[in-house]
Formats: C-alpha cells, structure tokens, sequence
C-alpha cells in the first residue's frame, strides 16, 4: 500500500513543475536577442565632450539611434512609425538630438544621454516642398534657432523648447527651393530654388524675424535637373536637365551672375548623362557619369577646373571643419579587396591629410555612404575616424588604418528565412573530451545543488550563471540528439546570405549574392526568397544541404529571373544562373532527384511553368506526377483567384523540354466593388498531423477535414481598405472564404458585418485564426474556424467497421466532394497584431499554441483552446474533462506566457516557427529590425528532463541510498550475532 | 510609505486638453500618459521608461513618444473614431476609443475599450503591470520533504526504522511462526510485503 501511494505522489509531484513560463534567471538560457538598427543614411558624430563618445544615427528603417563610438553598441533607439521618414538629424547644443520627419512635418528633440523626447512640434505650411534642415549656431536673442525648410515655409524654431519664433511662407506655386544658406557670422539667411524649371530665384532673408530683405530672379534658357550644389557659401552649381552643362550661380551681394560651362569642355570624352553627387565642400564639387567621377574645382568666378577623374567606384563624405576656415572630406576608393580611405583639405586638392588602406571583406560589398569625424592625437595633430555604409548594410568604423568595430545591420531587414541541419558529429573523435569533461561536468553539477540548496556564495551563484548561458553544448557545429541546434539561413534585402547559428545566434557565415550585381544585364537586383534545395539523409548524407535564392532583374513582376544555389555549411554559392524567363511564383514540389535535389517549379508571368534543376532525371520523375500538379495565383488588385493545372510541354517556338504550358482549371472573381482581397493564408507544407479524428466529450468522433489545398482569403469593401476611423460600421464588412484550391471549390464564406482590416491570419491542420478590427465593438476581434469532414462521419458504426464496411481508410482527395461542416466563434482580443504564427512540432501530437506578435513588439502564446469555436458557458463534467474552458468573451493576456519576455523585437513582421527533433518542442524565430530565437514547449517539456534537472542530487541519492543498505546490513548481521549468543 | 509614493505622479498637472480642432486639414488629440511611480518597479530588469513609451494611433498608423510631462499629441486626424494604443513594457494599457466629431470640436469622447469605462479627459493610465517571470519559490525544508527525493528518503526512514518497531511490539508466539515461516521461505518476497500477498 505504502510503495502504491509512493508511486502515486512521486508522479503527481514530478508533474506539478512549472516549466511553460520563465524564471528570471533562465534568461538567455535557451533564447538570444540581437539589436539592430537598418541601413544608416545620415550620421553625426557627438565627441566634444569629455564624456562618452557617440554617434547619431538615422536609418532607412525610420530609425534614430545613438551608438557608442568606442564599440558600436546602441545606447537608444526609436522606431519612427512607418510613414514618418527622417529627412534629417543634427546636434543641437551639445545636448539634443533633432530629428525632422516625415517630409518636414514633424521636427523633434531628443535628449541625447537617454533618448527622451524633449520637445515636439509640428510644421506646416502652404504645400509640399522638398524638407531642409539647418543647424548652425545661430543665435537670436540669447536663444539658439534652428531653421527649417519644409511645405513651403521657412521656419525659425527654439531650440529650448520646439517655439516656432518667426516663419516665412514661400506660396509661389512654382518655386522649388533647392538650399537655405546660412553665411556663418551674418545676419541674414538666403533661400535659393528654381520657380517654373528654368528661372533662378534667390530670396535674401533676415534671420532675427523672418523679414524679407531682397528677391532676385534670373531666367536660364535651359531647365534645371533640380540638385544642386553648394560651393560656397554665395556660390552654386547646377546641372541642366540634359546633363551637359553646368551652371555656376554666384550671388554674391543679393546680385545674381551666372556662367555656363558644357561639361565636354571639361572632358575630352562625350561623358554621357552626369549627375552632380556631391553637395557641401567648399570649393569643389563631383559630378558623376556613367563611367567616371569626376571632381571639379571652382576657382574665382565661376571659373571650373578639373582636378581629378577617377574611374573607381568612390565615395565622398560631407565636408567637416577641423580648424577655423580650414574643412577636410573624405574619399573612399575600392582597389581589389582593399579599401582607400583618403581625408583631403578642402582648399589644396593634392595633398593628403591621411591616406589609409584597409582590408575589406569582400562579402561587404562596395562602399555606399562614408562620414568623418576628426579628434586631436597627443602630438596635437588631427586624427580622423570614418563611419561607412557597404553595399550589405553593415555598418564599420574606421580608424588609424583598421576597422574597430562592425556592425552587421543588413540583418534588420530580413526578407526570408529557412533552416538547416548541421553536419554530423564524427564518430570515435569526442570519447577522450567527455572523460576530460567529467571532472569539470560533476563540478558544475555540484555547483548547481549549492545552488538549489542555498549554500552557494555570490561568486557561485555568478559562475553558475556564467556556466549556464555560456554552455558550450548548445553552441557547438555538430548536429545534436534533440534538434535545437540548427542554422537559420536569412536572406536579407541587401542580397546577403546570413546563417546564423540557433544556439548563440552568431554568424556562422555570410555571403554577398555575387549574381544579381555583377552581370551588365541585370540593373536594378532584388532577391525575392529562399527555398531548401538539397535537404540531405539517407543515401546523400555526404552531401552538403543547400538552399536556392530567387530574384529578379528589377521591380515589375516580368523582369528575368536570377537563380542561386548556395551551400548551407561553407556559405559557397556553387551556381548561378540568369533565367530567360521571368519568376512570377515559385513551388517547391515534394519530389526530389536521386541526389536529393528537390524539383522547383517556377511560373513566369506569362503562365509557363519551367521545371528545375534542368536534369533529365528530374524530368523523368516529374513526368509520373504530370496530372497531379495544381497550382493557384491570387490576383489583389482585380480580386481574381485562379487554379490552374499542366497541359503540354511548350510548343510552337521554344524547344525546351522543362517548360510546360499551364491551362486554367477554374476561377473565382470576386465583385470589385463591393471586395478587395486583402489577406490569403495557406497551411504550411511541413506541418504533421498526428490524429485526423478528434474525440468529444460525449464519447462522439469528429474527423477533421485536413487537406494541403486550403486557401483563406479575406477581403474587405473597399471602401474600409483604410485606417480604422475612415468608415462607419454600416459601410464596412469583412468576408471571408475557404477555397480548394485543387478545384476552386469554395467550402466556407462567412461575413463579418462593421468589421474591418487589416487581417491576420493563421491556417494549420483544419482550422484557420484570424484577427480582424470590429467596429462595432471597436475593438480587435480573434476568430476561429474549424472545419469537419461529415462523410467520414458514419464511420462511428462498429459494425461498419467490423465488417470492412467503411471508408476510413480511402485517401483525403480534392477530387472526392467532401461534405464539409464548419463551426465558429469570435472572441476579443486587446491588441493590434504585428504577426501570427503557429507552433510546429515534428509529429504534431503536441497540442498547438498560437505566437501572436503584438502592436508593442512582443511574442505572446495562447493556447489554441482558447480559440476552441465548441466553448460553452457552462461545460459539462464530460467537457471539463476534455479540457474545454468555459467561454468568455475575450482572450485572456497572461504577462507569463510572452515568450519574448521583457524583450521587444521591435519593428516585429513575422515570427517563424521550426520543429525540433524533440516532439514536445518548437524553435521560434522572430525578426524584424531585431532578431530573437528561443525553444518553445506549448505542453511543457515532458519527453525530456529540464535543464534545471539536478543530477548531482539523484547521485549523491543513489550514494546515500547504497550506503544506508551496507550499514543496516552490518548493523543487522550484528544483531543476528547477538541474538545467537544469547 | 508605499501609498504615497502610489500618490506621486510623473507629472504634477492635472488639466490635460483632449480634443481641438488644429490647424491645417484635421484635428489634433492630446492626451497624456500617467504611469503611477509605486508600480511595476520591483523585480523587472528594466523597469519602465517613459522615454520608451510608444503611443499608436490606429494600429500603427502614426507612432509617437511621450514628453517627459508624461503628453502626447496626434495632429492632422480627420474626424471619426480612432484607436489609441499604449505600449510600455512591463504596463498593461487598455487600448481607447477617441471620438473626434466634425460637428462639435473640443467634444471629449473616449473610452477605454477593455472594460467600457469612459474618460472624462485623457488621461490613460496603466490597468495593472505585468510580471513577465515566474517568481522563484525561495528555498524551504518543505519543498526538499515534497520533492520526490526527499520523499524516497522518507520512505527509506520509515522502512528502517519503524518496521523494527513494529516487529518489536508482534506477539512473541506469532513471530516465532513468522519467523519459521521465513526460514522455511528463505528470502521474503516483495509480494508478501503487499496487502492481499501476505499468507496470514
């Protein structure tokens, strides 16, 4: 009786472990975190003060960040909301960080220490104009100014506290305003700009109160290409809309002279279309053609000079003041796999304050952006320090000739992801390690039950710590028993390959796709997405897994296609192939070649299917499968949906026996004014299901309807296509629909009256969860629907199934008509999303939960049986035992169950979700401009012990235990001797 | 102490103007963000900034941040009902249904949506702060005795030294019978220990 109950309440003690949520020092345990901050596109260096050093920084992302100069980690961060474009940033009073946004409308201050917002204020004005932004110690009244250009009024704005003090509007309708020149040392601001295209207006402005002090204009014959550059500070140069004359305008006391120089007098060669590049050093400007950069020098009036023609690829930075009346710029050249950096005075083009020559990664590509920054060395000479931007987004810095810190940002714009194994642990080579190891293992372990049992010091709780994140188990580039370590391969929009590892999250490799920019042909390159290529086992596991990149040739959906094959663990890119055809939709087959290849079809624009690799194997093996390859394509803008199948091979003009005609099986045209599509949803191709029939509570079987070919679409009226507060419920509704795709069969549509975008949606197994705006409510809503398959419904029959009577067995087919049943229910839910995804698991037995990326940038999991459509208010004890929660009206929010715990993965777009060879566990991927990976277990881990698992206490159990049986054994052959001699 | 800390605002101003028609083509909405100082400040590794409070218009039509008066202001929104969230880690916010009507400008209208409470300024504050870690139960004899170790041991402790007790306190005459019944048995079995297995 005593060994019965101790069984029983060793396992109901064992199962009380909390595991689903986080303690505070498990923190870094299983999960990392990287930040990033995107593609800089202007920086200023902060290095006046004694203190720390920084650099601010705005990206492409809409991103403001503060770095530290010394290592390049982020001090703060903030996101700008997606349409609020930084247009420029500067330091003001040593102090803020000014931010002018979104096309000039929104000028900010931020407190440089912490990244508090300081102050706000709104510019508008007339109409829209070109945004400019200037900060130059102007001081008006005891109070420094900044002077903005933005909607057509210039502006006078407080620095103290965002005070607009005097603004100036410039209505003419015409008038393009090209620069705001401040004269350092005077009172007055000049605003010059081109009205109508071809007349030159300069505006002199007295910057005490906005008053106007003179205009002048000056027609040309010509028109102008609109930039223009700055050579000093009463002198420009403009190009004409041809590009082969350049104008230098003086304006030299309020009067306007110009003088017109063809860009053929200055080279000997017809240059082709120039374009001005560099816009503020004074004295000399670039312009730039299709084979040259070229530097020109403006000497006295509007006399031009070349100094220097360069064929490299160079980059030129701002002008910096190093001294008084004394600027430097900087010039970086590529030379092979070196870089030249070279700082120059701004009046002495031959001499050199520094020339660097460093070693570049090639994998960074060419130098995009570079912006200098100058200190005092010891010997009181200057020392300059560079920032780059390369072609990958990376950001370096630069200086005494070596990089001192890199940063690779080309990971805050991540476009796919997918992962790969890693390579096999050789056998015979580890034996020795793990008996080296054993010492230090029973170290650890004794370590760690100090811990338990609250004897350890400060110092061993901090190596325990230590010991914990930094296990080298999960780190290591072999392939494990449980499936955690993998390589996540992401392709970012830069065009670089990155594969990271899941264990720590570090680079393993990174590769620059070499195809899309080398060739003359191909112009503008994007890389689209990323398919597993050669996924290895059984008899190709001494091949290496790769993936295959797609992109295309420019931006419209008919530009040639560009392929890529990359080997998974070298990062190699061991081809790659220009497509004569373009790349409208790509589908993975689930069919490979005998060395594993896995047969891609891709469909161009004009609806002809071409098969890869081009083997004859390939095709052999495709053409069995011929009749049962279906595919569908979703047309957004004339909400079409179409399926379409394989006819023939391509006739007529083309001998090429991998491409195929395709014929339209069916289409479904939804009415264009009263639904725009707006969100399809497919089931992932990996996913398992474990059990079709699901049981309920009254003993009763429901067979899900699980089939690969569903679609969810959701479409809104056009009209509520908008923001939320742009229509009333009554002029809103959302519909949605499930579609076989196999046969356009439509087998659920359901309308949402008052409802509306944007849509979230979630497809896996046989249900499908959506996240919707309802105005009515005006609250977010979740919705679920589960569809059943009825045919199979009578199957419960056991005499049916006793006498082979049933139709259990007949395969799920498109081709069969289903009787379908579906059941529904919304709930509501706090939040906007970001993203939603589902955990996957390898057998899917595990129940699933939903990740729900919210509007704060963070990963929530909700148990799928909150989104269980069969929830009653009142459950039976039959439906309680099932595990069914009686129904409430919203979700509930469990601060434990984020998954990204205090984290943000800010600028959150998906969440990726891989399956670990252990069932009970799922590796979730999230970026967006940052990065976080963890293991996930939606049922707890109970196919494994925790990591917390004391193994040291079971030891010194199973020690004690022995000793304990050796000495009542002694005692009691000690008492039997006593007995007998009594 | 802990209540008035509660009591200490991140601001001290009480007015906060909701609703104005601005200048330009729409309306401005002007709120604040009131974080209670007594919350949410123990056991978080970051504990909440308002320097990176976000507050989102629409589901992230217009982001914006908070001055260090805890103020916020959303410009040029065309009538109807907008949706204002706000984000902090570490807070729970309750999302707000804002009004803005065409006809009556400087109308207050909002709504917390969550539990349907209005406001009569907006002023948003936090419904509850959230814990994002499971609190470690400190160490205590209890949890060793209720460990399945712990309770091997005890079972091992009563095995060795109540069973002699209880053999001690058997009638003489029936342990003598056990006794013979062992020698002739030899080793006892596990299934004799077992209620229903015994022979007596």
């Amino acid at each position: 009786m005593a060994i019965m109950s101790f069984i029983f309440v060793f396992f109901f003690f064992s199962s009380l472990q909390p595991i689903l949520s986080l303690y505070e020092d498990q923190v870094g345990l299983m999960d990392w975190h990287q930040q990033y901050i995107g593609k800089v596109k202007q920086a200023v260096f902060h290095t006046h003060k004694t203190g720390r050093k920084r650099v601010v920084a705005s990206t492409e992302q809409n991103i403001i960040a503060t770095l530290d100069l010394r290592r390049g980690e982020i001090f703060w961060r903030h996101v700008l909301g997606p349409n609020d474009v930084v247009d420029g940033i500067d330091i003001a009073l040593g102090k803020y960080v000014i931010t002018l946004s979104s096309g000039g409308s929104i000028l900010r201050a931020w407190n440089l220490p912490d990244g508090q917002m300081v102050w706000e204020s709104s510019l508008h004005g007339p109409k829209h104009s070109k945004p400019l932004l200037l900060t130059r110690n102007l001081i008006i009244e005891k109070d420094n100014v900044l002077i903005v250009f933005s909607n057509g009024r210039l502006n006078a704005v407080s620095c103290i506290d965002g005070e607009v003090l005097w603004k100036k509007d410039f209505e003419e309708e015409s008038l393009e305003v090209q620069q705001v020149i401040q004269p350092p040392g005077s009172g007055f601001i000049y605003v010059v700009g081109f009205a109508a295209s071809s007349q030159f207006e300069m505006y002199k402005i007295n910057a005490k109160n906005g008053e106007l002090l003179k205009h002048e204009s000056t027609a040309f014959s010509g028109r102008f290409t609109g930039e223009v550059s700055l050579v000093s500070s009463e002198t420009v140069v403009a190009l004409d809309s041809t590009g082969s004359i350049l104008l230098t305008i003086s304006f030299h006391n309020g009067k306007i002279s110009s003088q017109q120089t063809p860009v053929s007098n200055l080279l000997e060669d017809s240059p082709g279309l120039a374009v001005i590049i560099h816009p503020s050093v004074t004295g000399i400007f670039a312009i730039k053609t299709d084979a040259a950069t070229i530097f020109i020098r403006v000497i006295g009036e509007g006399k031009l000079e070349v100094v220097e023609k360069t064929n490299h690829e160079t980059v030129v930075s701002d002008a910096l003041s190093i001294s008084e009346g004394q600027q430097a710029f900087a010039l970086v050249q590529h030379a092979g796999s070196s870089i030249h950096l070279t700082v120059k005075p701004a009046h002495d083009w031959d001499s050199n304050l520094l020339k660097e020559s460093i070693k570049m990664d090639q994998q960074r590509g060419f130098v995009h952006k570079v912006f200098i920054n100058n200190y005092i060395r010891t010997d009181r000479s200057h020392g300059f320090r560079a920032l780059i931007v390369m072609e990958d987004h990376s950001l370096l810095l630069l200086q005494q000739g070596a990089i001192v810190w890199s940063r690779e940002d080309g990971l805050a714009s991540i476009i796919d992801v997918t992962t790969s194994e890693l390579p096999v642990e050789k056998a015979g080579v580890s034996v020795a390690k793990v008996e080296l190891n054993l010492f230090e293992w029973l170290k650890g372990h004794v370590l760690k039950l100090k811990g338990t049992l609250m004897l350890a010091t400060p110092e061993d709780i901090a190596a325990i710590q230590h010991m914990r994140l930094k296990s080298s188990e999960k780190s290591k580039m072999t392939r494990d028993h449980n499936g955690f370590r993998k390589l996540l391969i992401a392709l970012t929009r830069a065009g670089k390959l990155f594969a990271l590892h899941t264990g720590d999250g570090r680079i393993v490799w990174s590769h620059l796709l070499q195809s899309p920019h080398k060739s003359e042909s191909c112009r503008q390159p994007i890389v689209l997405n990323l398919y597993q290529w050669l996924v290895p086992h059984h008899h190709a596991l001494d091949e290496n897994p790769s993936v295959l990149v797609v992109g295309r040739c420019g931006p419209s959906s008919d530009a040639l296609g560009v392929l890529s094959l990359v080997d998974s663990y070298t990062g190699k890119e061991f081809s790659s192939l220009s497509l004569v055809h373009s790349v409208a939709q790509v589908i993975p087959l689930p069919y490979t070649d005998s060395t594993e290849q896995r047969l891609h079809l891709l469909i161009d624009a004009d609806k002809h299917a071409h098969l890869y690799p081009k083997t004859p194997e390939a095709i052999d093996s495709f053409q069995s499968e011929f009749s049962n390859v279906y595919w569908y394509s979703v047309d957004d803008d004339n909400g079409i949906i179409k399926g379409y199948a394989l006819k023939t091979k391509c006739g007529s003009n083309v001998a090429d026996e991998f491409c195929f005609d395709s014929r339209e099986l069916w289409s479904i045209v939804l009415p264009s004014e009263s639904e725009k599509i707006i969100t399809t949803a497919t089931r992932k191709l990996n996913e398992a299901v474990h059990t079709q029939a699901k049981l309920i509570a009254d003993q009763d079987v429901m067979y899900k309807y699980i089939s690969s070919n569903l679609l969810f679409v959701a479409t809104v009226a056009p009209k509520a296509s908008g923001e939320i507060g742009s229509v009333t419920p009554e002029e809103s509704w959302l519909v949605v629909y499930l579609i076989d795709t196999v046969t356009g069969r439509v087998l659920h549509r359901m309308t949402h009256h008052g409802s509306q975008g944007p849509v979230q949606a979630v497809l896996s197994e046989n249900w499908v969860v959506y996240h919707y705006f309802n105005l009515r409510a005006h609250r977010y809503e979740m919705s679920v629907i589960e569809i059943y398959d009825q045919s199979r419904a009578d199957n419960k029959d056991v005499w049916k199934l006793v006498v082979g009577n049933h139709n259990l067995t007949s395969p799920v087919s498109s081709y069969s008509r289903a009787e379908v049943i579906t059941k529904s229910q919304s709930y509501f839910f706090t939040h906007s999303l970001k993203a939603i995804a589902v955990t996957l698991t390898v057998k899917g037995i595990t129940s699933k939960q939903l990740l729900i990326g919210t509007i704060g940038d963070q990963v929530l999991a909700l148990d799928k049986r909150f989104l269980d459509p069969r929830r009653p208010v009142n459950p039976t004890q039959a439906e309680r035992e099932e595990g069914i929660i009686p129904l409430t009206d919203s979700l509930p929010i469990i601060p434990q169950s984020y998954i990204t715990h205090s984290l943000r993965v800010e600028g959150l777009q998906s969440i990726i979700t891989v399956a670990a060879k252990l069932e009970s566990t799922t590796l979730v991927f999230a970026h967006g401009l940052d990065l976080f990976f963890t293991h996930y277990a939606p049922s707890r881990t109970y196919d494994s012990l925790t990591e917390d698992f004391s193994y040291a206490l079971l030891l010194i159990t199973i020690v004690a235990l022995v000793a304990a049986i050796f000495v009542t054994w002694i005692l009691s052959q000690r008492k039997e001797l006593q007995d007998r001699w009594r | 102490m802990a209540p008035i800390a509660r009591l200490l605002l991140l601001a001290l101003l009480s007015t906060a103007l909701t609703i104005s028609s601005g200048s330009g083509d729409g309306y401005t909405i002007n709120g604040r963000v009131k974080i209670p100082q007594g919350l949410g400040t123990k056991g978080f590794a970051l504990p909440g900034k308002t320097s990176n409070v976000k507050v989102i218009l629409n589901g992230g039509q217009i982001v914006t941040y908070l001055r260090p008066d805890g103020y916020f202001l959303f410009q040029n929104i065309p009538a109807g009902t907008h949706l204002i969230e706000v984000t902090a880690i570490g807070y729970f916010f309750s999302p707000v249904r804002v009004d803005v009507s065409a006809r009556n400008p400087g109308k207050v209208q909002a709504a917390l949506t969550e539990n349907r409470r209005g406001l009569s300024e907006l002023v948003l504050e936090p419904l509850r702060d959230e814990q994002y870690y499971e609190i470690r139960e400190p160490f205590s004899i209890m949890s060793v005795v209720k460990s399945p170790m712990g309770l091997m041991v005890g079972f091992m402790l009563v095995v060795v030294f109540l069973m002699p007790k209880l053999v001690e306190n058997m009638d003489p005459e029936e342990m003598r019978r056990a006794q013979e019944e062992m020698r002739n048995q030899g080793v006892p079995s596990l299934a004799s220990l077992l209620p229903g297995g015994g022979r007596n």
